[in-house]
């Protein structure tokens, strides 16, 4: 915070600077005026004359003549100016007039002029006190390549403080001297270099498009920038798909995690894991629709109501499920995953039924809405936090694993069912609150999928075969093979994707997969020994 | 098929299932083609195709109840294979089109004169042909079936693991057949079909005919399912079923077992499908979802698994309910009556009508009836008995 | 016949120096055992001391970590499975009785009989007179004749014990390996099957895993003591029973 601080205050001293001007009679005031005389040769060269004035004011009445809100009086030679909120000035004093005169006309523009208009803004908004303003119109030059813009370029660059400023001005000019054909050869070289710097999709475009007439170390200069921006840029592509793998892994982990734990425990297959993650993405909806229509000052607060409601409300529907459908079914793995996907029905025509067939709204508070960049990728702020919600859950889960007496009899009933009961464990209750503990997981998953996905009763469905998936490969019994196999799924699928298209690299997974399940029939993570043929 | 194979597969229960079939197969053609419209007798045509769809998703349940009731394995992407020889079939009626199609191309069938196919792709080459279309509704569904048995068995991944690779099979089949450059028409499948064998499909006579050919072929299925489950075969496949470890040490191999039965209940889904597809009169890739294979499974839950009649019986039972609910005002409640009888059934008629039908009716054929319904409902070959010491 | 064979190769069942471990749990520890052609041997040990994994090696169910199994003198049995293990000559009784409980006990034993095990050979199988009268004679000898045609699930716990040492007999295998075959049982019982295993060692090899010491005792056969997976004691059952090491662990003073 600090540091930001003192950044603005040195901001503003260079803005002061760079701006003041003596506003008294002087090029300013006399190019304001030739606005009055009305043609649009006058305009123009009146356009020109502002625009090197660098008076702060240049910028807004040259953009109120693109949006024709600038009137002139040819015969009293004054020119008034009308703010977008309809509140007249005179243009060269600044003082405020009642009314326009009637003999006031509005200026016209023609093409010509128009051109010229666009061009002093353009070098205007390189000089504009807003840095990110700055860095726009620099990048719009390093575009346009417009040789006019040098000077303004030059001149700049030298006052320039703000470094993402300089950078963008430097590249700017590189840019610009790079295509002029009279630029020396020492400066291309240079040019070459701060666009080889650069090293993104927009360098490699202005560094291959490079015209042929060019000294031979310029070329071959270029040809290694350009290879070497390329490789770049394929470091970076493979570090994007890692991120998405990345995210597709920790929504698949989101998902499969309940599951695992089911499965594991109990070696149930609970079908209807996915209705659990639905429901808890419709209480995501009701308690923003709540807080939406009564309480909208905490809107960005609501999914920290949301995720402990979902685990609640899936935690108590899953043990409901399992003291009156699947207790009565242990021992008959096929079976329970026949009635649960039954239940699977049942519930997603019950949402079905009482929220519609369509997609509800689920907003995304501000703290989870935006995207940032790192180097070349740009990484959205909800599918970041959902990774480090995910790792959190995992993480809590693993805690809990470890250091509760319920994680402990889960683990004993997980490693041998038999021996834990004869233990003194309550195998029965053990299993309602694992099964409990596992949906109300996926009610959380929930909650974060209403994030990134549509929340229709369908939203179960997508999720149910991949995180079968996740844990199939993963290992049954061990949350880390859970971990690794979700997040191997998600960066596999991000990297099959661009090669072989979506829907080939998804049933490329399901087909490796399924090769994989020949080597290791019970996972990545299996446990071993007598205890799991029991 | 030598006779004693036969004549053993021939108990009282299979001859009366036989006896209905073939008296159904023959009366209601007959029904609908002799007595005149309007006759209080008569079967109207519509109900002649659909009876029709019954009939073959009972030789689905056939399918799906020769691996499961006798040999424990639980396909959840048994669709996959159904659907397999309906488009084998939908193929062959693709080309008969010829130029009556939208574009009138003489080879291209419609949807690849729309995407700017340049020519046929080569796996199309052949399906203009009846008898190699036919060829490839038993060899398709059978091939895939016969891979991937060999990978998934070989490695011994059995019970709920195979449930899910099965879906995740048939999950992946469908992502494919919704792509356009598969060369299967995309989403939209196969349809508009003209006729077959060279009469026209949408006559009465036709659907009467295909009607009897979907009742010969649930006859002919049943057989070899009855001619398996009776066999020396049939009491090994029990055997893996209710102790597959125990069946190793006495030196079976139990992999070529079930790949054996895999294959052939494939098969069998393969020509359920290729009858399906010229009665409802398209194939499209919503027939690779994983519920529709999964439902077919509660079909055989609901009739009773273990009994192939019973499978057949659940077929039609529940698909009438189906066709019932889902057209009347009951229509949005029949997803929450289909999701109870799944869990109703599981809960409560572990053994499904004909179980409980036989359990309740007596002991009188004891040896054989126990030997096929009761133990239906044993572990499911995950949980293998102990050996613990 | 050369009297000069290495015991290796003399020998109906060799293990020499095997290992195994489950995640880092030494079951079976060095572990090396003869049995000679047509002994019978009695396996004693404390719970986990390795006798049911060194059955799953040799049936080839576990894959040792290091060491030789040889059955015969010849064949390698680590690199078979269970179903070439079996047709080789080798069968074996569960700990648990293991039977088809849903079929009948004659289908159980028509199961077992040494005959064609391939899918054709199973599909277009018939009836003949000969395995008729082989399962005939072990129903004989199991005494389960009356009882034929019932379900093996409806029998009595000695019963399927009974049931599973008949299925060995249709199996007709070189080498038996029995595991707790009287757990469960009367004295009466008790007896009678110490009595039915001496008959059949008369032409095979068995070995038996066994803590009932009455039992064992009866079979008056050599007894190898394992402790945590390894041989701690070997000899007649009166030398193993007053050996130091085995009344701690295993026998109790």
């Amino acid at each position: 915070m600090r540091r930001l601080h003192v950044f603005r205050t040195l901001l503003a001293l260079a803005l002061i600077s760079a701006v003041a001007v003596p506003a008294f009679a002087g090029p300013f005031e006399d190019a304001v005026a030739q606005f009055s005389e009305g043609s649009f040769a006058d305009s123009e060269e009146a356009v020109g004359k502002l625009a090197v004035t660098a008076n702060p004011m240049a910028f807004t009445i040259i953009s109120a003549l693109q949006d024709g809100r600038l009137y002139a009086d040819s015969d009293a030679k004054k020119v008034y100016l009308k703010s977008t909120d309809g509140k007249v000035t005179d243009a060269v004093t600044g003082a405020a007039v009642g009314d326009l005169p009637d003999s006031a006309s509005k200026l016209r523009l023609n093409n010509k002029l128009r051109r010229a208009v666009d061009a002093a803004l353009g070098s205007l908004t390189l000089l504009s006190p807003d840095a990110a303003k700055r860095v726009q119109a620099a990048q719009a030059v390093f575009k346009s390549r417009d040789v006019a813009a040098l000077p303004i370029i030059d001149g700049a660059l030298k006052k320039e403080t703000n470094p993402a400023a300089k950078k963008a001005f430097a590249e700017a000019r590189a840019a610009i001297l790079l295509f002029s054909p009279d630029a020396a050869e020492s400066d291309k070289l240079d040019a070459i270099a701060t666009i080889r710097a650069k090293g993104d999709q927009e360098a490699l475009a202005l560094l291959s498009g490079l015209p042929g007439n060019q000294p031979a170390s310029v070329t071959r200069v270029a040809a290694s920038a350009v290879t070497s921006i390329q490789n770049n840029l394929a470091l970076w592509s493979a570090v994007q798909n890692a991120w998405y793998g990345l995210s597709l892994g920790s929504v698949l982990l989101l998902a499969a995690i309940g599951l695992a734990i089911t499965f594991g425990v109990m070696g149930v297959i609970n079908m209807a894991h996915g209705e659990m993650v639905m429901i808890g993405a419709y209480v995501t909806f009701v308690v923003q629709d709540v807080i939406r229509t009564r309480y909208p000052g905490l809107f960005d607060y609501s999914l920290l109501f949301a995720v402990p409601l979902a685990f609640v409300i899936a935690g108590t529907i899953g043990v409901l499920i399992e003291r009156t459908i699947i207790r009565f079914l242990y021992g008959r793995p096929l079976e329970t995953l026949l009635a649960t996907w039954g239940l699977s029905l049942v519930l997603q025509q019950a949402v079905r039924t009482i929220f519609g067939p369509n997609n509800r709204e689920v907003g995304n508070p501000s703290w989870m809405s935006g995207a940032f960049e790192i180097g070349q990728i740009s990484i959205t702020n909800n599918r970041l936090w959902i990774l480090c919600f995910t790792l959190a859950v995992f993480a809590i889960l693993l805690a809990m694993l470890r250091y509760t007496s319920l994680g402990l009899e889960m683990r004993a009933v997980t490693q041998n069912r038999r021996m834990a009961a004869s233990m003194g464990i309550a195998t029965s209750r053990v299993d309602a609150l694992t099964f409990g503990l596992g949906s109300g997981i996926a009610g959380i998953a929930g909650v974060a999928l209403s994030q990134i996905d549509n929340v229709s009763p369908n939203l179960g469905q997508s999720y149910i075969i991949d995180s079968f998936m996740v844990v199939v490969f993963g290992g049954v019994g061990n949350l880390w093979g859970t971990l690794v196999g979700a997040f191997t799924l998600g960066i596999a699928n991000k990297f099959l994707e661009p090669v072989a298209g979506a829907v080939l690299g998804k049933i490329a997974i399901l087909v490796l997969i399924i090769l994989f399940i020949q080597k290791r029939p019970r996972g990545l993570f299996a446990l071993k020994g007598r205890a799991v043929e029991a | 098929m030598t006779p004693h194979v036969l004549t053993r597969s021939l108990d009282r229960g299979a001859t009366i299932f036989l006896a209905v079939v073939a008296t159904l197969g023959i009366l209601i053609p007959l029904s609908n083609l002799l007595l005149p419209a309007g006759s209080a007798f008569q079967v109207p045509t519509y109900l002649v195709a659909l009876f029709g769809k019954y009939v073959c998703y009972a030789i689905l349940a056939l399918s799906i109840d020769l691996i499961w009731g006798y040999c424990g394995i639980l396909s959840l992407g048994h669709g996959a294979f159904f659907a397999l020889g309906g488009y084998a079939m939908g193929m062959y009626l693709m080309r008969q089109i010829g130029s009556r199609g939208v574009y009138a191309n003489p080879i291209l069938p419609d949807f690849m004169v729309f995407l700017n196919w340049p020519k046929l792709p080569w796996y199309w080459y052949g399906f203009d042909s009846f008898w190699f279309a036919a060829l490839m509704v038993l060899l398709v569904p059978g091939l895939l079936a016969f891979v991937f048995g060999w990978f998934a068995f070989r490695s011994r991944v059995t019970g709920v693991y195979l449930s899910i690779i099965t879906q995740a099979m048939t999950y992946a089949l469908l992502l494919g057949f919704f792509r356009n450059d598969f060369g299967f028409g995309g989403n939209n499948g196969l349809t508009d079909f003209k006729d077959i064998l060279g009469f026209n499909i949408q006559s009465d006579g036709t659907r009467a005919a295909l009607f009897m050919a979907s009742c010969l072929a649930l006859i002919v299925g049943f057989l070899i399912c009855r001619a398996v489950v009776t066999s020396k075969l049939g009491k090994v496949l029990i055997a893996i079923r209710d102790a597959e470890s125990r069946t190793r040490f006495l030196g079976y191999l139990v992999e070529s077992y079930k790949l054996f039965v895999f294959t052939l209940s494939a098969c069998m889904a393969g020509v359920a499908g290729a009858l399906y597809v010229p009665q409802v009169g398209i194939i499209n890739p919503s027939e690779f979802a994983p519920g529709n294979s999964i439902e077919a499974v509660i079909w055989v839950a609901v009739g009773g698994r273990g009994t192939l009649v019973g499978a057949a019986l659940g077929a039609v039972v529940v698909n009438y309910a189906k066709t019932f609910f889902t057209s009347g005002v009951l229509a949005p409640y029949w997803l929450f009556m289909l999701g109870a009888l799944f869990i109703l059934v599981t809960l409560l008629l572990p053994k499904g009508i004909i179980g409980t039908f036989h359990a309740w009716w007596g002991v009188r054929n004891q040896r054989r009836l126990t030997a096929n319904a009761e133990s239906a409902v044993r572990e499911d070959g995950v949980a293998e008995p102990s050996m613990a010491e | 016949m050369n009297v000069m064979d290495t015991r290796a190769t003399s020998a109906m069942l060799y293990l020499d120096g095997v290992h195994v471990s489950f995640d880092g749990f030494h079951a079976i520890n060095n572990l090396s055992l003869t049995l000679a052609p047509g002994e019978m041997r009695a396996i004693i040990g404390p719970n986990g001391a390795g006798k049911t994994t060194m059955m799953d090696i040799i049936t080839g169910k576990t894959k040792p970590d290091e060491g030789d199994v040889l059955f015969d003198g010849v064949t390698d049995l680590t690199r078979l499975d269970e179903t070439r293990i079996a047709e080789l000559g080798i069968g074996r009784k569960f700990q648990k009785p293991t039977v088809f409980e849903s079929q009948t006990i004659e289908d159980n034993l028509l199961l077992a009989l040494n005959v064609d095990h391939r899918v054709r050979g199973t599909l277009f199988w018939r009836e003949s007179k000969s395995e008729m009268e082989r399962i005939e004679r072990v129903l004989e000898t199991i005494r389960l004749k009356d009882a034929r045609n019932r379900l093996a699930g409806s029998l009595s716990h000695g019963q399927k014990q009974w049931l599973e040492i008949g299925m060995l007999l249709a199996q007709d295998p070189k080498l038996l390996l029995v595991d707790e075959p009287v757990a469960g049982m009367t004295d009466v019982e008790t007896h009678q099957t110490a009595e039915l295993l001496k008959e059949i060692n008369r032409d095979k090899t068995v070995m038996v895993v066994e803590h009932d010491m009455t039992f064992v005792r009866e079979l008056g056969v050599k007894v190898t003591c394992l402790h945590e997976g390894s041989v701690l004691a070997e000899g007649t059952i009166d030398q193993v029973s007053s050996n130091d090491r085995v009344i701690e662990v295993y026998l109790g003073r």
